[in-house]
């Protein structure tokens, strides 16, 4: 039925449904996210075994993988968001996009701070410039550009559209940013840091991971929703809805 | 073919009325100048640790000046009103764009590279790979400037807009940076650098290929001020 | 007589920072009348002619020409010319490049007598080759002016157009504003002098109390 499709997505375009219908989805997606959240980080922390080179140490995978995953989809949503912006207009795209910046900036941070303390152990100094650690701090910068331009500009719209022109400009170039990294590491690799690659991680550590994986998919998911209904406000509110909404 | 004509037209615009204001031209090429000069002052003047700093100072250098030029790109259209009639003319506003940065690469960049062996000298670089550094250079800045065309337009209509312009674009410019030292550095050890020449060259297609279509989307946005 | 509007505008409004520069502005002409922007410093004259010349962005509102959509698209740009504050002209380069210039931008076709004929109306033939930078506001304000002309729209968007102009300059420009009307083109012009000329529709934007 392409008729009830394209009202869905009618629908979804719509800052004022999007708002009312999201509250009823919040409370069941905050338990989903704790749950799974509270059970990765109980079993990894508590029950899975310790590695046999890194001891107790390597345990912050934990939160680090799941944030540098959701670091780089982030990146993708809020692209993906400002794509949907720019060719059709929509005003939830646009603010999804917006409200994507800040979170993927934070989850971004939040890995190269996890990764750091992990270095401290394992390599013996918080900074390592290796492939993966400079590639994040490279999306970091990207993230934070794209922040900065929408904080420039007087009217929001104007704003929404640059900054989905940076982020496509981005995606494009992220994988030749990565490549690039890439290959200029094994051009540099000091002899001195062997990397404890784990290409068959053992299933009683994988699980663990999977569930806080999992775990974090929701809580982005979540915040997004926080950070857009935050924006819809914002944007919306002279709307007679809002301000009804707002007394 | 009118595009051909089209472009032409605004590349001889734009360096007829960007000729006569000298010191624009000028500007970079001093800051380039005495940028490199600081490295020695700051690292060491001895010449065996100049030529181990010499490629990546000298691409971080021309990559900064580039970037502090790039700010003037649609400037002085926006000042004088020009900018409104490029973009409400019915020519393809990209090529309008393309013509513009060849204009302003011409003037900004080209200079910079013709420069650059007497830095080179100045950082005790060995003779072998002047041709290399320049050949990138040529890749590299172009790349530079195409790619930072989307920034320029974004904030052409921005106070403060040179400092957010950096910003935006310079995580851009990691592959050039890497690819381009590594070509003055796998000549400074006699090692073959055409397939890392070749990456840069496949930068700059991307670039050209990408640059001027999202730098006119973004004039278009940058405009609103 | 009673003609379909060419030029429409309905419910215009747009935000600065969040608060309305202006709101709910409308209008509409018909072939050969003209309207004039009145209001004070800051009211938004400026804005609301770029909105109309499809370069700023309104908030909410619809622009229609010939009853089409007036989006940035390429039919209402070949019919519309828009006169900015600056008048985008070149200073390095001579009036006549300049019109060269805009005649080659705007795939115009017209002949050197005809860049010539235009640079004599507006009475700036004998500065047609000194560099803009050596010409006066006023001579700058003829040559944007013979610019116009040479498009040959069928509307004008002229933000404050008597600007800078001498007597002379306005009388010209008077009349050319009344040659294009009476050829059935439109109008629609700022100004901050309350100078009405006859059969002009006016267009008051208030300055918006900061709500």
């Amino acid at each position: 039925m392409p008729s009830a499709i394209s009202r869905w997505f009618h629908r979804l375009g719509s800052p004022r449904w999007f708002y009312h219908t999201s509250r009823r989805w919040l409370p069941w997606l905050a338990i989903l996210t704790i749950a799974l959240l509270v059970t990765g980080v109980v079993w990894g922390l508590g029950f899975a075994p310790q590695d046999a080179r890194q001891g107790n140490s390597y345990r912050i995978i934990f939160i680090h993988v799941p944030a540098s995953v959701l670091a780089l989809v982030g990146y993708y949503v809020m692209a993906g968001a400002g794509a949907i912006a720019l060719i059709w207009r929509i005003k939830m795209a646009e603010m999804v996009m917006i409200s994507a910046a800040p979170l993927g900036a934070a989850l971004t941070f939040l890995a190269l701070l996890t990764g750091a303390v992990w270095a401290k152990p394992t390599w013996g100094t918080y900074w390592v410039w290796d492939a993966r650690t400079t590639s994040m701090l490279i999306l970091l910068f990207l993230y934070l550009g794209v922040m900065a331009l929408g904080k420039s500009y007087a009217a929001r719209e104007v704003a929404y559209r640059a900054c989905a022109i940076v982020s496509l400009v981005g995606t494009v170039n992220i994988p030749i940013i990565y490549k690039s990294v890439d290959w200029w590491y094994t051009l540099h690799q000091p002899a001195t840091i062997k990397f404890t690659s784990a290409p068959s991680m053992h299933p009683s550590m994988l699980q663990p991971l999977l569930v806080t994986t999992l775990g974090f998919y929701c809580f982005y998911a979540l915040v997004l929703m926080l950070n857009t209904r935050a924006e819809i406000i914002g944007r919306e509110r002279r709307a007679v809805w809002v301000r009804e909404l707002l007394q | 073919m009118s595009f051909g004509r089209m472009f032409f037209g605004v590349v001889r615009r734009d360096f007829l009325s960007r000729v006569r204001h000298g010191q624009d031209i000028v500007n970079p090429l001093l800051f380039f100048v005495i940028a490199t000069s600081l490295v020695p002052i700051a690292v060491s003047p001895e010449a065996g640790r100049l030529t181990q700093l010499a490629p990546g100072m000298i691409w971080i250098t021309a990559l900064l000046s580039t970037l502090l030029a790039l700010d003037g790109l649609f400037a002085e259209d926006y000042a004088d009103g020009s900018l409104a009639q490029l973009i409400l003319s019915p020519q393809p506003l990209w090529l309008l764009v393309l013509g513009k940065v060849f204009a302003h690469w011409l003037l900004t960049g080209l200079p910079l590279i013709v420069l650059s062996p007497l830095l080179a000298l100045m950082l005790a670089l060995p003779t072998s790979a002047y041709m290399p550094l320049m050949g990138g250079l040529v890749l590299g800045t172009a790349s530079f400037s195409l790619l930072g065309a989307v920034g320029a337009a974004l904030t052409v209509a921005l106070r403060q807009g040179g400092m957010l312009l950096s910003l935006i674009v310079m995580p851009f410019y990691f592959p050039v940076l890497i690819f381009g030292t590594s070509v003055v550095q796998s000549a400074v050890d006699g090692v073959d650098f055409f397939p890392i020449m070749a990456l840069l060259g496949a930068f700059f297609a991307f670039s050209l290929a990408l640059g001027p279509i999202a730098a006119a989307a973004s004039l278009k946005v940058g405009i609103n001020g | 007589m009673t003609s379909a509007p060419l030029l429409e505008f309905q419910n215009i409004s747009f935000l600065i920072e969040d608060r309305p520069l202006f709101q709910g502005v409308c209008g509409s002409l018909t072939a050969g009348e003209a309207l004039q922007i009145n209001g004070s410093n800051g009211s938004g004259k400026t804005t609301l002619l770029q909105i109309l010349a499809t370069l700023k962005t309104m908030s909410s509102g619809t622009v229609s020409w010939r009853g089409n959509v007036a989006s940035n698209n390429i039919p209402y740009r070949r019919e519309m010319a828009y006169l900015g504050h600056q008048a985008g002209l070149k200073m390095a380069l001579s009036p006549r490049q300049n019109l060269l210039w805009c005649n080659r931008l705007f795939s115009l076709d017209r002949s050197g007598e005809q860049i010539t004929s235009v640079l004599h109306r507006m009475r700036v033939l004998n500065r047609a080759d000194l560099p803009c930078s050596a010409l006066s506001a006023g001579q700058l304000r003829r040559v944007a002016l013979a610019a116009l002309l040479l498009r040959e729209a069928c509307l004008w968007l002229l933000d404050e157009p008597f600007s800078a102009l001498d007597i002379e300059g306005v009388d010209c420009l008077v009349s050319l504003l009344d040659e294009h009307r009476a050829r059935g083109g439109v109008v629609v012009f700022s100004s901050h002098h309350d100078a009405r000329m006859p059969n002009v529709g006016v267009l008051e934007l208030a300055a918006q109390a900061g709500s």
